[in-house]
């Protein structure tokens, strides 16, 4: 394989103190370097989206007197991804007496990522996790609550306690709102200053450390430079690389891409989130794919007809022709297995040729027992919006047909590289939320995500920053300083070259084709064969891209095509070293299903002597191997265990 | 399906704008409305034409990024996001046309975009609880009764998408504020800033050059979340409240 | 705001003034004698505490501060929806959503349906206070004026048209106010527009009966 990278030193984080493990948080930050607050009106911070870890990032280094610059790509920073999360976030507040406690969700969360997270990192997620929920009420975020008035709490995904705090099916866009909030307040206060429709293109790095950031004005198209002491990537996550995902149209991979290309590691990038509960594909036009909370799994049953082909309206097909295959391949769980479980099982039935709906994609997700068993209010009551939602969409009563569903793209857990101060390997560069790759291991546990985003934003990014800003201000630059000039300049020069293609293809015929390479070579699952396939097409596609692309307009406008060409541009890179990471990763874990590394029953098998580590992979130059870092994980605490759910 | 659609197309804020009429041939009853102007603009790159400029992220309803008035109507003709309105809401021959919100706080950008900062603004004025990350008490401190929690939630879910201001004759921001106000107002944490967060927030809504409030209830009427027009009363027992207690 | 408020606060009170003028209209149904002494006697009111016709002064003082200061508010604000909706050129080219979604026919008729009511109190106070214009020829009986005025054709028909601007301005108006003062809610929200739409019918149609029983000979 040596002809796809090149093996390089390992690597590990120096970061994290040793010790009892629940010491090791309040160790650090007592270890980390103290700012005083005259001295931090002189610092500034750069920080690159809005949505939970970039938002409470901005907004509690602003309340802290940093000098905060904030940019989103969004027309307000209130739209961040983020706000779509449906489901919930955890939290070890024990409020139900259940047996909960931090420890508990520290081997969940390792566990459910398949041990391919660090132990440090994530026990101290959980310790955070209380706090995140203390803070987001002060801030007026309106969580359910019981008749008494003290906060519900709800069980999630597999795990056996409720830990679980939610608002209605809108959890996510409360807690942003809560962010946004905050950050609105420093705004006005004049320790953040925002900048909206402008997107990051380009990191500088002087003196090997991350100085500022070049960014476009996506109004007037003028490309601007910006400065600070450090700089954050609250950037999302890239799930879009498939065209096809739950992900915002907008979300891309550009800013942790470019950091990338600067020296930052990409770590696990082949670590994809597939969700099992979506609306499936209708037609080739479609843009996007919307989730449906698994909690449908609760009391839906998910089936195909016995027979391929079968085109008989469902009702019409008699129970001994149907298989309720999840419940007969896991008699134990049923249809509540994990994420990654359910949608290979979807995959599988569907490449049997069993599939349900347009092209066969997808399986029927039966409330008919449901409704026979509770009536059809109850089920309302429970389901309703999401029923509601199904029905929007699709134009098909669910209360009388069962809804048809199909696996999505969901959430990258690979990410940049960071230490345990969520730093990158470039000094002064931070990595927070779904950007970095720290917390969830291969594959991440449902209402983890939000719990991750806030916990870097507000507590431990706040607590981490300042060992590094103490050594600031940092020398003046101005953009008059080569790196920045050059920086500038190959932002000029991308966007001219894209301007002047003029060729006969347009941008999103390409990101549909590239989606479509990842989805069948580089998805639910993965094979030494396909993944070399994908790799090159991937390239000649690419090549193809840089010379038949056509972007219309100019620079110096609102141009969609023009954003659009340069987010897919980097997404072909990124692309290619998914492959490359998932080709090197010949084991199966989380989210990563190797076809060669499955038991005798098909169910993923996990290398742990070989692959117990992270993948940190260093950019190499264009056109060069890329080199593989690999950090060891070490388990004190967890035992590592192959999961079953038979 | 075939439609025609009439388009507001402006270059750029300067610019003068016109309607420009298309046509989109086989449009599926499934799409979406944005995937039918994805279509269009494919077909216009390909042709060298500038694609038409609409702003949109999520595309399921949550982000309030999307927007444009349908027929005369914000969000068009169902009572939800453009994103999630769908072709079979429309006949096969129909024309529609499609314009940007149009109010003087809301500038165009270009085509169907336009800049809605001022919600921002109003928000900056007052609409959050001061909070400082690590001051909180635990979250358990203050049971909050479930009617109270469950109707800010219900204003809470505003998604500042503007089609309030587009819809209304006056083109008054009050729904939208109405809803912040609501939200923070009827939780014990909003209590301390209550009566001077309504009254910042009022005043920066006008000097954004929003209209005042016409109490016609256009804008709840198109809301994608429901947000009730009772919002609206609420900020101004508050702003009356606020008054009389000599916040000015 | 307060110019809301202020619209608000004076529309109430012009409301009930008009719920006391209707009951004084009425009264012209007990015939010359009776209507005469009941318009002499708000000249009264008060005595010996205030000198003669002095609450009906401080009343029409109120009056008048309520009618400036609702005009003043209403002008002020439409010139403020004005400028919110100037966007250059028409707001919307659409033509399919000119009645809006849901909105009420009395809603459209504020503006110019107030300006129609305040042209008309004007003519009403020349008509039938000061007797400038005596349509039928002038008389010192109030009742006289009355029915002289109605038993032209053309004088009910500005009356009708009037009180049939005042009717849609209440419908709406009433409604308005008690948002703006902030006592909507939505359980409450039906009661209040069924309550305004009662109150508008009632007096347009108290007001109408006198006009039209003078024009048909009922009275008179």
């Amino acid at each position: 394989m040596t002809e796809l990278y090149i093996e390089g030193d390992p690597i590990r984080d120096e970061k994290a103190p040793e010790g009892p493990i629940e010491q090791r948080w309040d160790k650090r930050r007592f270890s980390a370097k103290l700012v005083n607050p005259a001295n931090r009106r002189k610092l500034s911070v750069i920080i690159v989206g809005t949505g939970l870890a970039g938002a409470s990032a901005a907004a509690t280094l602003g309340e802290a007197g940093y000098n905060v610059k904030s940019f989103c790509y969004q027309d307000s920073p209130r739209r961040a991804h983020s706000i779509a999360a449906q489901g919930g976030i955890n939290a070890a507040k024990n409020y139900r007496n259940d047996g909960d406690s931090i420890y508990r969700l520290f081997y969940d969360t390792v566990k459910g990522g398949d041990f391919r997270s660090r132990e440090s990192n994530v026990y101290r997620l959980a310790q955070v996790s209380v706090e995140i929920i203390d803070q987001c009420v002060a801030q007026g975020v309106p969580f359910a609550r019981e008749y008494g008035g003290l906060l519900d709490n709800r069980s999630f995904g597999g795990v056996q306690v409720s830990r679980t705090f939610y608002a209605r099916g809108q959890t996510g866009q409360q807690l942003l709102i809560g962010a946004y909030q905050a950050l609105e307040r420093q705004i006005a206060a004049g320790s953040v200053e925002m900048h909206t429709r402008h997107e990051m293109l380009e990191l500088i790095v002087v003196d090997g450390k991350a100085r500022g950031v070049i960014v476009r004005d996506m109004v007037s198209g003028e490309i601007e430079t910006h400065f600070a002491d450090a700089v954050v990537l609250a950037s999302g996550g890239y799930g879009n690389v498939f065209f096809l995902s739950t992900n915002a149209m907008g979300c891309n991979v550009t800013a942790t891409w470019r950091a990338h290309r600067k020296g930052a590691l990409f770590a696990n990038p082949c670590y994809t989130q597939i969700h099992p509960t979506c609306i499936p594909v209708s037609g080739d036009y479609q843009s996007k794919l919307t989730l449906m909370s698994e909690s449908l799994r609760n009391d839906g049953r998910i089936w195909v007809p016995k027979e391929g082909g079968d085109t008989r309206d469902p009702r019409e097909i008699p129970e001994e022709e149907r298989d309720y295959y999840l419940e007969r391949i896991y008699p134990a769980f049923g249809n509540l297995v994990p994420r990654d479980i359910a949608s290979r099982a979807a995959k599988n039935v569907c490449d049997e040729g069993r599939g349900v709906g347009p092209g066969g994609l997808g399986v029927y997700l039966d409330f008919a027992d449901a409704i026979k068993r509770m009536g059809r209010s109850t089920v309302e009551a429970k389901y309703g919006n999401l029923f509601d939602m199904y029905q929007r969409i699709t134009g098909e009563n669910p209360y009388e047909l069962p809804m048809r569903i199909y696996p999505a793209v969901h959430y990258t857990m690979g990410g940049l590289w960071v230490d345990y101060d969520l730093q990158s390997n470039i000094p002064g560069l931070f990595v927070t939320g779904e950007a970095n790759f720290s917390d969830h291991g291969a594959n991440r546990l449902g209402a983890s995500a939000l719990m991750q985003g806030l916990a870097d934003g507000y507590f431990v990014l706040p607590n981490t920053i300042n060992d590094y800003l103490a050594d600031g201000p940092f020398e003046k630059v101005d953009e008059t300083h080569p790196e920045a000039k050059e920086a500038a300049d190959s932002v000029r020069e991308r966007i001219d070259t894209l301007l002047s293609i003029n060729g006969t293809r347009t941008v999103d015929s390409f990101h549909k084709e590239l989606g479509h390479i990842m989805w069948d070579y580089c998805g639910m699952e993965r094979s030494d064969e396909g993944l070399r396939k994908a790799i090159s097409r991937i390239r000649e596609l690419r090549d193809e891209f840089w010379q038949n692309v056509k972007v219309t307009g100019t620079n110096e406008e609102l141009n969609q095509a023009l954003e659009r060409a340069g987010r897919v541009a980097d997404f072909f890179e990124l692309a290619e070293l998914m492959c490359v990471d998932a080709l090197a990763r010949a084991e199966s874990c989380g989210g990563h299903f190797r076809a060669e590394s499955q038991t005798e029953d098909g169910e993923a098998l996990r290398n742990d002597a070989e692959f117990a580590y992270v993948s940190a992979w260093e950019f190499a130059g264009t056109g060069q191997r890329p080199v593989l870092h690999k950090e060891a994980l070490e388990y004190e605490y967890v035992e590592m265990k192959q999961r079953s759910y038979k | 399906m075939n439609i025609t659609l009439r388009v507001w197309r402006q270059k750029g804020k300067a610019d003068e704008g016109r309607m420009v009429t298309y046509k989109v041939e086989d449009v599926s009853p499934d799409m979406s409305f944005l995937e039918m102007l994805d279509v269009l603009n494919e077909k216009l790159t390909v042709s060298g034409d500038d694609p038409i400029a609409f702003d949109h992220d999520c595309r399921e309803g949550i982000c309030g990024a999307c927007g444009v008035v349908i027929n005369g109507v914000s969000h068009g003709p169902e009572v939800t996001t453009t994103c999630q309105l769908h072709m079979r809401s429309f006949k096969d021959g129909d024309t529609i046309d499609v314009e940007p919100w149009r109010a003087k706080a809301f500038p165009v950008i270009k085509d169907l975009v336009v800049d809605r900062g001022s919600f921002d603004r109003i928000i900056q004025a007052g609409g959050y609880i001061s909070a400082p990350t690590g001051t909180a008490p635990d979250a358990h401190a203050a049971p909050i009764p479930k009617t109270d929690a469950d109707r800010a939630f219900d204003a809470a879910t505003c998604i500042g998408c503007g089609a309030c201001v587009a819809a209304c004759p006056n083109a008054s921001g009050m729904l939208f504020t109405a809803a912040k106000v609501t939200h923070l107002g009827l939780l014990p944490q909003g209590q301390p800033e209550r009566a001077a967060r309504v009254v910042k927030m009022v005043n920066q809504h006008d000097e954004e050059d929003f209209g005042g409030c016409t109490n016609i209830g256009e804008c709840a009427a198109v809301c994608p979340k429901g947000i009730p027009l009772d919002t609206i009363s609420q900020l101004n027992k508050d702003l009356l409240g606020a008054l009389a207690t000599g916040n000015l | 705001m307060a110019l809301k408020s202020a619209m608000a606060v004076t529309g109430l009170v012009l409301v009930l003034f008009l719920i006391a003028h209707m009951y004084g209209n009425l009264m012209i149904f007990g015939g010359q004698e009776v209507f005469d002494n009941y318009s002499h006697h708000l000249r009264e009111l008060g005595e010996p505490m205030l000198p003669y016709a002095g609450t009906l002064w401080i009343i029409r003082i109120v009056l008048l501060a309520s009618v400036l200061i609702h005009a003043y508010s209403a002008f002020v604000l439409w010139a403020r929806a004005k400028r919110a909706t100037s966007v250059g050129g028409q707001r919307y080219h659409s033509s399919k959503n000119r009645t809006g979604v849901q909105r009420s026919y009395a809603s459209f008729t504020m503006r110019w349906g107030g300006i129609v009511v305040l042209l008309f109190v004007i003519f009403h106070i020349l008509h039938l206070t000061t007797n400038n214009i005596a349509p039928g020829g002038p008389s010192s009986s109030p009742y006289e004026r009355v029915v002289h005025g109605f038993q032209i054709w053309w004088v009910v028909l500005v009356y009708v048209i009037a009180m049939a601007a005042v009717g849609f301005h209440l419908r709406h108006g009433i409604w308005s106010a008690t948002q703006t003062l902030g006592q909507n809610k939505a359980s409450r929200q039906r009661t209040i527009n069924l309550v305004a739409t009662a109150i508008a019918v009632v007096l347009t149609l108290g007001f109408l009966v006198p006009p039209f029983s003078v024009l048909f000979g009922l009275v008179g």
